[in-house]
């Protein structure tokens, strides 16, 4: 941690870690029930599971056409819409890594957490209304609309799927650590698991069924969080500045400090870039805009998505630091990081722990199962997206160009869907014994590059070319992915060499740049009279809403 | 395109609501940088400064970076508040201009 570790490793190094400690792990002298089966771990997981597959029933009857399945039928309230993007964004990585970060290494851990939002507002800014506007299942719908279809709809779902499935497969890995350190099951059936229940709510519900699983998971997760903060302020005469005293207290004033995390600013200023820019290009969040009926309730979704993201981030570090001072040792008067490390070098486990502590073995069973809704959540919101890339970029725009009905729609959907879960459950497996901390990063990094500036420049400027979004799209995504494989992620954490041969851990700063600068020089080149012209009569509908669907 | 839509295009008062968006949404984009970019290069030049104690043993660094998490909300309220005012009253009266 010497370097500036990039702040979306959070996910990974528990992966990490937890591969190499579960092996390994000492018995901690404290008695703990986690990572075994206890009646109230099973009884919650069960009552969400059954709870999710009820709904999902009744989603799949009023999943009909292919509107229905992709986008809810447009009948999501931008209030629901808020809650649901909540529950896709918020991911395990962000409630159990950014808790234990901030256990284990201190204040570090909560410059992540603001990292993690700040692309929620340049969201709103720029792309949200828009986007609402112009499209109407993927963020390809928006980059193709007045350019030649095939080409743009192959590129946008090239960076689309890319994305997803980088994003997909760190999150399969977590899940099957996370799951196997939390319930003690193996990491296979943890995947297996996950896999299956996910698949049936996509499957069978769409697009209405994962709103609701996500807007359940963000519920849950802001109440399991919330009554852990208050149970940790609750011993600190609900004060902060005396929690924080006992935090010093225990580990020494600089817990409290900036340490080496933001050490490299060129680092810090791309690592920036991608955080930001990246939200703007996850293939996920992008497609939930379609489910409101329109760009006001678009605009509502993001600001109750950015108060309810916001409020997770600044009370998680407070169960962090609750960790830090309230849990024991593992010997008489020991420190609770060493706890925590004991169960997980990581730190993943310090919520749990912490919530077992203060709320017994039910209220760990509570955490547990809300952690595993959460990981259901967001993995169900990356198949649709991915999906749907296949189905409605692909199959239908391309394939058949845009000349399917209904139920050919809806069957290749499904279909899609079930390739996409599959291949989902195979990544989780073949990546198992892999270090996947690069794998959010890539997948920010892939997002930033590859389709954010496609869709901004197709949005906004008139002389955006086909070529020039084709090139755009690859060259971001290519870039990318060669500069995060020879950088100190990959080339060094991963490959062992000496030297990394590209110096900055996340490459936004110049696959972001490049891809505009190759996007727009391609379209100044080779003019397209037919996308500029009708870029004047798209404006009605961009900015004013005629004729979006 | 019936004419109604084409003289609203070229009109005056749809011409400023494009500029209005954009004036708006970059202001506010840029204000996000300089809030988010501030805190980070602040860590990255003097993490001395943030050590400073702001109480018994709070550090400046923990209020500042829960106000980086909450301007960054309060600047995407700010955008709704006024998307929500002037810009909707217009966006309607031109989209009425459209269908008569």
């Amino acid at each position: 941690m010497t370097a500036l570790l990039t702040l979306l490793e959070n996910a990974a190094p528990a992966v990490a870690a937890a591969a190499a400690s579960g092996a390994a792990a000492a018995v901690p002298a404290v008695q703990s029930s986690l990572g075994k089966p206890t009646a109230a771990s099973i009884g919650f997981f069960f009552v969400i599971v059954v709870l999710t597959l009820v709904i999902t029933w009744w989603a799949a009857r009023r999943t009909k056409s292919a509107s229905e399945y992709y986008a809810a039928g447009r009948s999501v309230s931008g209030f629901q819409n808020g809650l649901a993007l909540a529950g896709d964004y918020m991911s395990a990585a962000s409630f159990l890594g950014i808790a234990g970060l901030v256990a284990t290494k201190g204040y570090d851990g909560m410059i992540y957490a603001t990292g993690w939002l700040v692309g929620w507002p340049a969201l709103m800014f720029l792309v949200a209304e828009p986007l609402r506007n112009l499209g109407k299942y993927t963020f390809a719908d928006v980059v193709a609309f007045r350019l030649q279809q095939t080409p743009v709809r192959i590129a946008a779902a090239i960076g689309g799927i890319l994305t997803v499935l980088v994003y997909t497969t760190a999150q399969m890995v977590g899940a099957g650590n996370l799951i196997r350190l939390m319930f003690g099951i193996s990491f296979e059936v943890a995947v297996v698991a996950v896999g299956v229940v996910m698949l049936a709510y996509v499957l069978f519900g769409g697009m209405i069924a994962t709103t609701w699983v996500q807007i359940i998971k963000a519920v849950l997760l802001l109440l399991g969080v919330t009554v852990l903060t208050l149970m940790v302020l609750s011993k600190f005469h609900f004060s902060p500045g005396e929690l924080y005293g006992a935090v010093a207290a225990k580990y020494g004033q600089s817990a409290l400090e900036p340490g080496g995390l933001v050490s490299n600013p060129l680092d810090a200023v791309s690592l920036g870039l991608a955080l930001m820019f990246g939200v703007l290009g996850l293939p996920h969040i992008l497609m939930r805009f379609y489910t409101v009926p329109d760009a006001k309730a678009a605009r509502k979704s993001v600001l109750v998505a950015t108060g309810f993201i916001g409020y997770f981030y600044i009370i998680i570090p407070i169960v962090g630091f609750g960790a830090a001072a309230l849990l024991p040792g593992l010997t008489e008067g020991g420190l609770g990081r060493e706890l925590i490390t004991s169960f997980d070098k990581g730190g993943n486990m310090a919520a749990p722990l912490l919530a077992e502590h203060l709320g017994g073995t039910a209220f760990l069973g509570f955490i547990a199962a809300v952690a595993f809704a959460t990981i259901l959540a967001v993995v169900a919101g990356l198949t649709l997206a991915g999906a749907s890339s296949l189905s409605h970029d692909i199959f239908v725009s391309v394939i058949k160009k845009g000349k399917a009905t209904e139920q050919e729609q809806v069957a290749v959907a499904r279909t899609a869907t079930i390739v996409f879960g599959t291949i989902a459950v195979l990544l989780g497996m073949v990546f198992k014994q892999q270090n996947v901390a690069f794998m959010v990063g890539l997948a920010f990094a892939v997002a930033c590059s590859a389709n954010f500036p496609s869709l901004l420049m197709s949005i906004v400027w008139k002389k955006c070319t086909t070529a020039g979004a084709v090139t755009s799209i690859l060259t971001g995504a290519v870039l990318a992915l060669t500069l995060i494989i020879i950088g100190p992620t990959v080339w060094v954490d991963v490959l062992k060499h000496e030297k990394a041969i590209f110096p900055l851990k996340n490459p936004a700063l110049v696959s972001m740049t490049a891809a505009f600068i190759v996007g727009i020089l391609v379209s100044l080149m080779a003019p397209e009279k037919r996308a500029s012209d009708m870029f004047e009569d798209e404006k009605l509908r961009t900015y004013l809403g005629i004729g979006a669907e | 395109m019936a004419r109604n839509a084409k003289d609203v295009l070229r009109s005056p008062a749809f011409a400023a609501l494009v500029r209005s968006k954009w004036t708006v949404s970059i202001v506010l984009t840029i204000a996000l940088f300089v809030v988010y970019y501030g805190f980070i290069l602040l860590i990255a030049f003097d993490k001395a400064a943030l050590a400073q104690k702001v109480g018994q043993a709070t550090t400046l660094a923990i209020p500042l970076g829960v106000g980086v998490i909450v301007l960054a909300w309060v600047l995407t309220a700010l955008y709704v508040v006024w998307a929500n005012g002037s810009h909707d009253a217009q966006v309607k009266k031109l989209r009425d201009e459209v269908k008569s």
